[in-house]
């Protein structure tokens, strides 16, 4: 990774969305060969490695959490939900840029996106992944899990739908599939390809399945771009919906901290604050160890980092307003709980939030800052961990002093919390590492209407 | 007589194009030539190509939008049964039916419906998955896949004379023309 580089601010005004001189010859072998031909390198294994090690971890954590229950958890009332909300929320936010790269920026005709939308729709599979598991395990009795849906069963009982943990057991169920519905069916041409590219016979067989026989008839074109466009459409609204549930879940409770207006816009903002974030962590060494610079060029990476700078200045006003209306609207319980934030027992937390998610990101606008991959790699780490303190600020500084002295508490997690944790994240790694070498991490036929040559011409 | 023996076995004519402005310049003379039993060929998706076949209209759009209606009527449907008539409970004193909070799991049902609805839906129409299929029998159309493109003109097609197409394509200048067989 370079530091700042000459070339790259000389092109500032606009660089290609690909690399001059590529055929449909050379984009293909470049995708494909990632997954057919290159042999497995030790940085592949290396990262597999941590990976598998911390996926580990969680087995480890969730194996003693089944045997002894939530207790070995640093929760308790009155800070209930602690880590495992909060990991919700930050992996399904970190989601969430998938799905606006894929489905939004598919509908402006953002065609830079071609390049970095198939690994963006995985990360948001996996992120989805990692985020179920956390309310599943906090259930405390997650055999039971399935009780969340409503099914005819002998005890003659059935969901509360005026409860919005019902709601975000409907969003986020359907999140994940349509995410992966989007995923598939993006898939299946360029399987087709992988088909016809491999030599080994298993590995044509497998593709040859997965590709259900796709042969790039044009009726076949036409369903499928009606198709892809409506899930776009569908998948819109449907992304903004799920931030926004999961900011129900908070703003419907009356706790000081989370009855508020502004939280669904502020938590969707936040969430494709971090999802750019995490795009940028996973763009960055996938096209410098692959090779693929021609693909994901200086236009990708500019492009996400002015969306985290917008994005990031809407969080921004959110902490504003919820400091401004505090103080405006004369409630002793809504001003303790700023004063809480700002000089409580957690005040170190929302001071590092306001520097790591609303101060340091500002360098980014600076186009040098935006021109070089270790500023913008460092960045999006520094917002990363910022997005998941301010997951933590709203749920412990809200929760661990309401509005009765009596029943104030306070919240430490346990090394089991961290587990649980930094296994998800192991299980979100070693998900991508091995996503990247068995299915094309760019789209192929996306890229190809990219070049001139895909024109028709009169 | 070579060409009537294997009439009955042709699936039908292939020609092998390098650009997609030929591909879709042939499927046009080949429309206006008569021929309508045809499909085109290539790696990523040419709106013109399919309306030089005359292909027009799909009915995904059509198939996404009942998915959706259904999945928000049965998901009303659902909370409204269970909520009022099923298993009524009293919480916070609010009304059985809460019409707007059973709006977010409708919403949430509508889309999956519609999206599920919209890949069966596709694929059906599609015929998908087929793993057989006789274009696969030529050898270079596996390039369809990477960088070439293909006209099939079918032995179905009223107007089809293995003879006669064969020169037709010619006409129009293709890499290669291939017998499809069966």
């Amino acid at each position: 990774m370079a530091g700042v580089d000459e070339k790259n601010v000389a092109l500032l005004d606009e660089p290609p969305v690909l690399a001059p001189g590529q055929t449909f010859d050379s984009v293909t072998d470049t995708i494909t060969d990632i997954v057919l031909k290159r042999p497995i390198g030790l940085g592949w294994l290396a990262g597999l490695a941590v990976g598998m090690g911390l996926l580990a971890i969680l087995g480890m954590a969730v194996t003693y959490l089944f045997l002894r229950g939530v207790g070995i958890w640093g929760i308790e009332v009155p800070v209930a939900w602690g880590f495992a909300i909060i990991n919700f929320v930050w992996w399904i936010g970190i989601g969430h840029a998938g799905t606006l790269i894929s489905a939004i920026l598919l509908l402006f005709k953002q065609t830079w996106r071609n390049s970095i939308n198939r690994f963006a729709e995985a990360m948001t599979l996996f992120a989805v992944a990692c985020a179920g598991m956390f309310p599943l395990l906090h259930m405390g009795r997650p055999w039971l899990g399935y009780w969340m849906f409503p099914y005819p069963n002998s005890m003659g009982v059935w969901p509360q739908f005026r409860s919005p943990l019902v709601w975000d057991v409907f969003a986020v169920s359907t999140y994940a599939t349509i995410s992966a519905v989007f995923w598939f069916v993006g898939l299946v041409p360029d399987f087709a390809t992988m088909r016809e590219q491999a030599t080994n016979r298993w590995a044509r067989m497998v593709y040859g399945m997965l590709s259900l026989g796709w042969r790039g008839s044009a009726r076949h074109w036409t369903r499928y771009e009606a198709l892809y466009i409506l899930l776009a459409g569908i998948s819109t609204p449907l992304v903004l919906s799920v931030h926004t549930v999961v900011s129900f879940d908070f703003a419907i409770a009356i706790v000081p901290g989370w009855h508020t207006t502004i939280f669904p816009p502020y938590f969707v903002a936040g969430a494709i604050y971090s999802g750019f974030a995490m795009v940028l962590v996973l763009a960055i060494p996938i096209r410098k160890y692959y090779g693929l610079e021609g693909m994901i060029t200086m236009r990708h990476l500019q492009n996400s980092a002015k969306i985290m700078l917008a994005t990031g200045l809407i969080v921004g006003y959110g902490y504003f307003f919820e400091t401004f209306i505090a103080l405006y609207s004369g409630s002793t319980y809504e001003r303790f709980m700023i004063h809480n934030r700002w000089f409580g027992p957690y005040a170190w937390a929302y001071w590092s939030l306001i520097l790591l998610n609303i101060l340091i990101p500002q360098i980014l606008w600076w186009p040098k800052i935006r021109s070089s991959t270790t500023w913008l790699f460092g960045i999006s780490l520094v917002v990363l961990v910022g997005m998941w303190l301010e997951r933590f600020v709203i749920i412990v500084t809200s929760l661990h002093r309401d509005y009765l002295p009596s029943s104030w508490g306070h919240y430490v997690p346990t090394r089991w919390d961290w587990a649980t944790y930094m296994g998800t994240i192991g299980l979100f790694t070693a998900a991508i590492f091995i996503f990247i070498r068995i299915a094309p991490a760019i789209s192929i036929f996306e890229i190809r209407m990219l070049l001139p040559q895909a024109e028709v011409k009169e | 007589m070579s060409h009537v023996s294997a009439a009955p076995t042709l699936y039908g004519l292939m020609a092998e194009f390098e650009t997609p402005t030929e591909l879709v310049h042939a499927a046009k003379a080949a429309y206006a030539e008569g021929y309508r039993d045809m499909d085109a060929y290539s790696p990523f998706p040419i709106e013109e190509a399919s309306e030089a076949i005359g292909f027009h209209k799909s009915a995904v759009p059509l198939i996404v939008l009942l998915g959706g209606i259904m999945g928000g009527l049965s998901g009303f449907g659902l909370q409204y049964w269970i909520n009022v008539i099923a298993y009524p409970l009293n919480i916070g004193g609010k009304p059985y039916d809460s019409w707007p909070a059973f709006i977010v799991p409708t919403f949430e049902m509508t889309i999956l419906f519609a999206g599920l609805s919209g890949m069966f839906g596709m694929f059906a129409l599609n015929g998908l998955p087929q793993p057989y299929h006789p274009v696969f029998h030529v050898d270079k159309f596996s390039a369809v896949t990477r960088d070439k493109f293909f006209l099939c003109v079918e032995a179905t097609d009223p107007k089809f004379d293995p003879v006669g197409t064969q020169q037709f394509m010619e006409r129009l200048k293709p890499l290669s023309i291939s017998e499809v067989p069966h």
